[in-house]
């Protein structure tokens, strides 16, 4: 065995599949990985199991089409995403929408953000081996549904923005539910806490696991709360404020530790951001047009167009580059998820093959996201 | 630094930059591909050190990639685009030593576009299965029996 893979190893050093079918790549995800007994040496992986050209489809479609097109993405922040194609054709044709399409916006992106990071939160246990928090995070979880699919008329993938504002508005139990809501998330957020954050056992499954450093972070073009665990600012809410960040105040979540558990750490303090962004808007709603009327065939004049957004899962980003038809000429969107997992094999290296499935919990992957 | 300042900065490096675009939110510069290696080492010594996205692009008579890179202390933006010499053997550097970030992206721009990242030690299909004939997002990509041609 001495000459095996043309290095010098004492113990055989091997491959195994891990996924495409497997509980913990939450989707169709398949890691290569090359081990030394439980010892993993390196992490490649083969994408495309749920490629479904998105890219290649929006060559063919409408702007208008497109929109619905990209809650198939990470379906988790679909309404985040719708609002990414619709804030780059609003931009690029200079549509300025009202306050009010900007607030609901805003509301339902943040409640997104709640959705997806209740689901991580219980995913983010069962991984471990906690089966309980993933029906406590459902609890929660139903309730944001229900008010997505009072509005909306669906519970996921809500195809609620549309180019120049939203498509109904909102439903007259909205803030009476959105309130009720809010006073339960208050309620039972410290429960997560006593239930997984100050737990002896899952703690030692995190602390230390997966560490990457904050330059390694940039250099990767790690973003979103993974890259927030290691202590770089990158939240776009931030940075580039859109529809209405930036009349709110909230604090971005930063952790510098840069193992698994700062990960953990900044999506719970997200949660209580995302609440406490709700709080300022709910009461605060103003009366305008829900949607304005645009052209029925959208055209952008030539040139290079990105607009870039916060989804739950980090930086998304659309560009299009436009040659004045119908259609986008090219258009791509970078996903948040695809950057994160590039960074895999770095925070794996040297640990076991069960800190792998913790580390892949704490990037949050979505592998449609990835795929596209 | 306003993008007028990036601009004169740029424009002093090399000569047989297209620089546009002051007014948007990002400059776009076209790259020859003979300084493309040093112009993005000049820009990561700029402090552009976060590679946002790597696109790859047909541009009918040639393929190329058009790169967004930020730079994460005043978080402004750079687009910059360089072309490939010809659609038959389409060959460009690899960024991946200056932005480790590239590595996966720049196996996508070869998945569907065909474009070989010279230095890249892994160069192989990511999305599409192995042994797929024809570059997906190339604009001359027929395929009858999966794509709705309108």
């Amino acid at each position: 065995m001495e000459d095996f893979l043309g290095e010098n190893i004492k113990t055989q050093e091997y491959f195994l599949n891990m996924g495409p079918q497997h509980p913990a790549t939450h989707g169709v995800l398949r890691l290569l990985l090359k081990l030394d007994g439980e010892i993993v040496h390196n992490v490649d992986m083969d994408l495309g199991y749920i490629h479904r050209s998105i890219e290649k489809m929006c060559e063919r479609d409408t702007y208008k089409q497109i929109v619905h097109l990209t809650d198939r993405l990470d379906y988790l922040s679909a309404h985040i995403n719708n609002e990414a194609v619709c804030l780059l054709v609003e931009d690029a044709l200079n549509i300025e929408v009202s306050d009010r399409i900007k607030v609901i916006r805003t509301i339902m992106s943040e409640l997104t953000r709640l959705s997806s990071h209740a689901l991580w939160w219980g995913v983010m246990g069962m991984d471990i081996g906690a089966l309980t928090t993933f029906m406590y995070a459902f609890r929660e979880r139903e309730l944001i549904n229900d008010i997505f699919e009072e509005t909306c008329g669906a519970r996921l993938t809500m195809n609620y923005n549309v180019i120049g504002g939203v498509r109904y508005d909102l439903h007259e139990n909205f803030v009476k539910r959105v309130k009720a809501l809010l006073a339960q998330l208050k309620q039972k957020l410290p429960e997560y806490d006593k239930l997984l954050t100050g737990n002896v056992i899952f703690r030692k499954r995190l602390e230390g696991i997966g560490y990457i450093s904050k330059e390694d972070a940039i250099a990767y073009g790690l973003n979103g709360p993974t890259a927030r665990g290691s202590g770089v600012s990158c939240d776009i809410r931030k940075i580039h404020p859109y529809s209405a960040y930036d009349r709110v105040d909230f604090e971005e979540s930063i952790f510098t530790e840069g193992d698994s558990y700062a990960r953990y750490k900044v999506r719970i303090k997200e949660m209580w951001q995302s609440v406490h962004i709700i709080e300022q808007l709910i009461d605060k709603i103003p009366e305008g047009e829900f949607r304005h009327k645009t052209k029925a065939l959208i055209k952008l004049p030539p040139g290079d167009y990105l607009q870039r957004v916060e989804t739950a899962r980090g930086d998304f980003g659309v560009y299009v580059h436009s040659d004045g038809k119908k259609s986008p000429y090219r258009m791509k969107f970078r996903s948040p998820g695809f950057a994160n997992l590039a960074a895999l094999n770095k925070m794996a290296k040297g640990l076991k093959i069960a800190d792998i499935v913790a580390i892949l919990s704490t990037i949050d992957i979505v592998v449609p996201d990835i795929d596209r | 630094m306003t993008n007028s300042e990036l601009k004169n900065k740029i424009t002093a490096w090399f000569d047989g930059l297209t620089v546009e675009n002051e007014e948007g939110k990002f400059l776009t510069v076209e790259v020859p591909q003979e300084i493309f290696l040093d112009f993005c080492r000049k820009l990561k010594e700029e402090g552009f050190d976060y590679l946002f996205s790597l696109t790859g692009m047909d541009f009918g008579k040639e393929l190329g990639v058009t790169y967004h890179v930020e730079s994460t202390a005043s978080r402004q933006m750079v687009q910059f685009t360089v072309k490939t010499a010809d659609r038959e053997k389409p060959e460009l550097d690899s960024v991946r030593d200056i932005w480790p970030a590239a590595h996966y992206h720049e196996m996508e721009a070869f998945d569907f576009f065909g474009i070989v990242f010279r230095g890249h030690p892994d160069m192989r299909r990511l999305f599409m299965p192995e042994g797929w004939k024809g570059f997906p997002l190339r604009k001359d990509y027929v395929d009858e029996v999966n794509m709705l041609i309108r």
